[in-house]
């Protein structure tokens, strides 16, 4: 995988360009978000086998909690050098909300070491360009509105993949008393991933926008959303629920119906996505 | 399916609207009997359950899975109710364009939810009615649906509600399958919880708060006992059902 070409292509052009609305931002973290597409790997996609950050010991319950915990130091560090790194308005709704979500990233992952034990995994080390696909701290030239931007749409894409990954991992926790703090760290990121949602939206005056309202419609990632991040995305479409579809049985759209349930992720394909983030 | 449609088609949108908002006042000011004879009618589609006549026997809940289930019927069913008054109110109707969007997916998904429970639990039980929790009644008239302040501060305590209760009866369900579709449901009533505090409280960390999510990082999770006493407290649920074999642990 050869991003070079791909990344002194956009180094100094497009991103650098001049930008005049906020959606005009948003568009060009769209396009650069295809070309990704094409040079590097959507969410979802990525080989698990070079980077997965825990080992499969068999134990379903450890290992869905080494899951967690892996997803955890990656939204606790994102949101900690989110705060770092100056790109967030000061006093800002950005800058509460992001200072919040990240008291909680923090204690979940303090939680599920103690939870853990001897099981705990260490931290794996991040990297959140995604091997220079992004530049959300602007520490690479890119300007504070596209960073923005960037750290919105990557926010979103971890709070929706933390909410999936999770109940994907509560049948692996059944019986053990670590499926009701799961279940109170799902909520939570369920709540961090409507706000993120709803946060972009009015950054992109888009508050009355279908998709941007705090739920997720159909498979869409909603405005502005990177075309990479579809994989975070991809079976929220869903609309049958123990064997019923609802589309069918109640006179309600799909719409409406793909909203009305949060579907969930497996372990692989949620170590997938992380694993776009983590050198090693 | 005939049966959900019927159900579905005839929210307050349609039958209530027509109704003048006044007309309506008057209706919440002559006290919970009338209201509750006009939510009945609006939520009562089918002949059978028309002509059942009220309370005749307390309805347990019933024990295990069924009983969980029909615990999460009740609580949607009382979301729902709560959403399709909402949605005949001059406050939703008069809202700005955002609040108005979101109120009513609320409505959306919580009917959705409860129709999916309703359907569920009947094909659990093959069919036997007399293990699926009848169309309950409900008395909003504490709540003033004229009233932004008195909507949105009902909608967050039920949503609140709602996902401490999803999260406390998480393990008291013994079948996989209905621990996943619980889980599909508590993150869409986070998301819901979320947005209504993001809209209404003006502390801008209120959508997870520190008067619920605790040093952990952990959201409220609730015992059925807890929430039902809750619940029960709020004066919304007017058909008495008990939940005496409902699974503690």
């Amino acid at each position: 995988m050869n991003l070079l070409h791909f990344i002194e292509e956009f180094t100094t052009d497009n991103l650098l360009k001049k930008t005049s609305s906020r959606r005009e931002v948003f568009s060009t973290f769209g396009n650069l978000g295809k070309k990704a597409a094409v040079a590097a790997i959507p969410f979802g996609l990525a080989s698990t086998k070079a980077k997965a950050a825990f080992v499969q010991d068999g134990n379903a319950a450890v290992n869905a909690l080494q899951l967690a915990l892996t997803l955890e130091y990656l939204e606790a560090e994102f949101y900690l050098k989110a705060l770092d790194s100056g790109v967030l308005m000061g006093s800002s709704r950005a800058e509460a909300v992001y200072a919040q979500i990240s008291k909680h990233e923090s204690a979940h992952v303090d939680f599920l070491i103690e939870g853990l034990g001897d099981d705990a995994i260490d931290s794996p080390e991040f990297d959140f360009t995604a091997g220079g696909n992004f530049d959300p701290f602007n520490e690479n030239g890119t300007g504070q509105e596209v960073a923005y931007a960037q750290l919105l749409a990557l926010a979103q894409a971890f709070e929706d993949t933390g909410v999936r990954a999770y109940k994907g991992q509560a049948g692996n926790l059944m019986g053990t008393p670590f499926l009701t703090p799961a279940l109170q760290i799902h909520s939570v990121e369920a709540r961090h991933a409507a706000e993120i949602r709803r946060l972009r939206a009015d950054v992109l005056n888009a508050n009355t926008d279908q998709h941007a309202l705090g739920w997720i419609t159909l498979n869409q990632r909603g405005p502005g959303m990177p075309e990479v991040a579809q994989g975070v995305y991809d079976g929220e479409e869903n609309l049958t629920q123990g064997g019923v579809n609802l589309e069918d049985a109640t006179s309600f759209s799909a719409e409406a119906v793909s909203q009305a349930y949060d579907e969930p992720m497996d372990g692989e394909t949620a170590t997938a996505i992380a694993s776009l983030f983590i050198v090693s | 399916m005939k049966r959900e449609q019927n159900v579905i088609e005839e929210p307050s949108q349609k039958s209530m609207k027509k109704q003048p908002l006044n007309s309506r006042r008057n209706f919440l000011k002559i006290g919970g009997l009338a209201v509750v004879g006009t939510s009945l009618i609006l939520s009562c589609s089918e002949d059978d359950e028309m002509r059942r006549p009220p309370q005749e026997e307390v309805f347990d809940l019933g024990a295990g899975d069924l009983g969980v289930l029909n615990y999460a019927y009740a609580l949607e069913q009382l979301e729902a109710a709560f959403y399709q008054h909402v949605m005949d109110g001059s406050y939703w109707m008069n809202a700005g364009a955002e609040e108005k969007l979101i109120l009513e997916d609320l409505y959306n998904h919580e009917i959705i939810h409860r129709e999916f429970f309703k359907a569920a639990i009947t094909g659990a039980v093959n069919g036997d009615s007399s293990q699926v929790l009848p169309d309950l009644e409900f008395d909003f008239s504490s709540v003033d649906f004229t009233s932004r302040a008195s909507v949105l501060q009902t909608a967050k305590l039920l949503e609140d509600t709602g996902v401490a209760a999803y999260n406390g009866a998480g393990q008291l369900i013994e079948t996989p399958d209905y621990l996943v579709i619980a889980g599909k449901i508590v993150s869409v009533e986070a998301r819901h919880a979320s947005a209504i505090r993001s809209i209404f409280d003006e502390e801008l960390t209120s959508f997870a708060g520190d008067d619920l999510i605790d040093g952990n990082g952990l959201d409220l999770a609730m015992a059925p006992s807890d929430i039902l006493a809750a619940v029960g407290d709020t004066g919304f649920i007017k058909t008495e059902f008990t939940a005496n074999q409902l699974p503690t642990s």
